[in-house]
């Protein structure tokens, strides 16, 4: 690094000009820590506000009747457990999580296959391998919901073009209903998920790959260990940190995908791509009885939590080590 | 890993299919919104008479959406640095208590979903008249933005060598000055990173500009993408135009920001 070049001192030692009267020395270790403190204040402010305040104010809101009409009398009745009960036992609560559980391990799955195999891929040289790596990170740059517009009509029955090349190939001989059929919907939806998540997983996989020493490979290529078995003897092992990384962290992020299914299919057709994040959604911004929304939207940050403290004392023992 | 000739230009080949693949739809809304702009069924693979129809259109019915963007963008940015710079340096230099709780609530924070926080911003916002301004979704937006600005500064921050830091103290320099004076232009690699992802958060976040605007009065270009999204689209051309347009500043930002950025230092924000 350049900057911490030590022959040329940073500029703010020259605040040391003799002669200035000693203002700072009376600066006490007592000072010290009261500036330290307004430092950090505005942060410690903020995250109270922002993310203190509102989780304890939507578990509040989970137990309570919370309305529209709330905003104009002021009133919103306590109602314990019912806002939770009436989800769970709605005619939607098992498509709902059934939906999330499919999108999410469908997602995963996809993701993590397909990006592993990429960054293998590109771990070898050859000609544009560089480029070809930094424009795969294309998608990765689109606002979600403009690549969720793209796939909309790619994926649109008569004027996308997906069908249309299936219907030239041959491939089918009718278009395929990919959003607007319930048993197309969802797999839809989780192509376009992993498409998106495709670069993240490269990039974490590309960078655990280029951390496993290459005499590894050269010592096990001795003992006759190449192809898939110096895979699983060595670069499996050695990822294994990232591989953890990369799933939980996949987890935590599509279990609160909204953009690209309210963009596709905005949870139907008959509620076939709802998950818990849409319906949470839909309860309080469609519906408006942001107590139920507020409920739901519970139930998906306590697995997402789950999740999260799973990856904590991952990552923790993974810098133990 | 040493590959033969053949070998290589095989390589290559696949490697080419396969961005191919990836990289069909971003080229299908380039070509897309080259085109006319009519019909979506009858775009060509190429666009062999490009126009920028789509893009005149575009610019008049999502400009102020990508100005108010902009905007959001612009204040998210500053705010979220303005708080997480010192917070990241008392985090990464100073052995405060309860520094620990502080970080591991960080990394919590990230794991929370937006529809919980936009879900209870909704009434409180309501109440004090933060719905459908830029100042509100500036105050949502960092919310995304700022515990990965503090995080990822801290990392970089906290390898500074401490003897920079003595030195200046030694020189005199106070707590406040060591850090404007001596730690921040250090750090602008990892101010600038900060900052780039602090922007590209608010300027692709849907959630909290479909959540925290009710009319029509206030539309960051997401919703405007969405808003087409709505209506069962009769031209793409436009649609597809907007989505380019969106992806630009993203694109500009990235390739001038490039040499800043040290991928290795996203570990920090994640660990």
């Amino acid at each position: 690094m350049k900057t911490l070049d030590r022959h040329s001192p940073p500029s703010g030692a020259q605040a040391a000009v003799p002669g200035t009267p000693p203002r700072t020395r009376g600066r006490g270790p007592r000072q010290d820590r009261a500036v330290t403190w307004l430092f950090l204040l505005p942060a410690l402010v903020y995250i109270a506000l922002f993310f203190g305040y509102p989780i304890v104010k939507n578990v509040l809101m989970g137990s309570q009747d919370y309305t529209t009409a709330t905003f104009f009398t002021g009133s919103s009745p306590w109602v314990g457990w019912a806002n939770y009960r009436t989800f769970f036992t709605g005619p939607l609560a098992g498509t709902t999580f059934l939906n999330t559980a499919v999108f999410t391990v469908g997602s995963i799955v996809g993701q993590f296959s397909i990006g592993l195999a990429v960054a293998l891929f590109f771990r070898r040289r050859f000609p544009l391998s560089g480029l070809m790596r930094s424009l795969l990170l294309l998608p990765w740059l689109l606002p979600l919901i403009a690549g969720t517009a793209v796939w909309r009509w790619i994926l649109d029955q008569d004027s996308g073009v997906l069908n249309s090349v299936l219907m030239h190939l041959h491939l089918v001989h009718s278009s395929v209903p990919w959003l607007s059929s319930p048993s197309f919907a969802l797999y839809s939806v989780i192509i376009v998920n992993v498409w998106i998540g495709i670069p993240f997983n490269v990039a974490l996989f590309y960078s655990g790959l280029q951390g496993i020493p290459a005499e590894q490979y050269e010592a096990a290529a001795i003992d006759g260990a190449v192809g898939w078995k110096a895979f699983r003897h060595i670069t499996w092992p050695a990822l294994r940190p990232v591989v953890t990384v990369v799933l939980v962290l996949g987890v935590i992020y599509t279990l609160k995908v909204v953009d690209i299914i309210l963009g596709l299919t905005g949870g139907g057709p008959a509620n076939s791509t709802q998950t818990l994040a849409t319906t949470a959604y839909q309860d309080s911004f469609v519906q408006f009885s942001f107590g139920q929304g507020a409920a739901v939207s519970n139930v998906l940050m306590v697995v997402s939590l789950l999740f999260a403290c799973l990856y904590l004392r991952v990552n923790r023992r993974a810098s133990d080590e | 890993m040493g590959l033969t000739k053949r070998r290589q230009a095989a390589f290559t080949v696949i490697g080419l299919c396969l961005l191919a693949v990836m990289l069909f739809p971003v080229y299908w809304m380039l070509n897309a919104s080259l085109q006319s702009g009519s019909s979506g069924a009858g775009s060509t693979l190429l666009p062999l008479h490009p126009t920028l129809a789509a893009y005149r259109l575009a610019l008049s019915q999502q400009g102020g959406n990508i100005l108010t963007s902009l905007v959001i963008s612009c204040g998210t940015v500053v705010l979220s640095l303005v708080i997480a710079a010192p917070a990241a340096y008392v985090l990464a230099k100073t052995a405060i208590r309860g520094r620990s709780v502080i970080l591991f609530a960080l990394v919590v924070t990230q794991m929370i979903p937006g529809i919980v926080i936009a879900n209870s911003l909704y009434p409180v916002f309501n109440q004090v008249g933060l719905l459908d301004t830029r100042v509100g979704l500036v105050l949502a937006d960092t919310s995304t933005a700022l515990p990965f600005a503090i995080l990822i500064m801290r990392a970089f921050m906290a390898s500074l060598p401490g003897e920079i830091i003595e030195a200046a103290r030694v020189d005199g320099a106070g707590f406040v000055r060591t850090f404007v004076s001596i730690v921040l232009p250090i750090s602008r690699n990892a101010v600038i990173t900060a900052a780039l992802f602090s922007f590209l958060f608010s300027w692709s976040d849907f959630l909290f500009a479909l959540t925290l605007t009710t009319g029509s009065s206030l539309r960051p270009v997401t919703l405007g993408i969405y808003d087409y999204l709505g209506d069962n689209v009769q031209a793409w051309g436009p649609v597809m135009a907007t989505g380019v347009l969106s992806a630009l500043p993203a694109i500009v930002l990235l390739a001038f920001a490039q040499r800043f950025i040290a991928v290795g230092q996203l570990d920090g924000a994640v660990k």
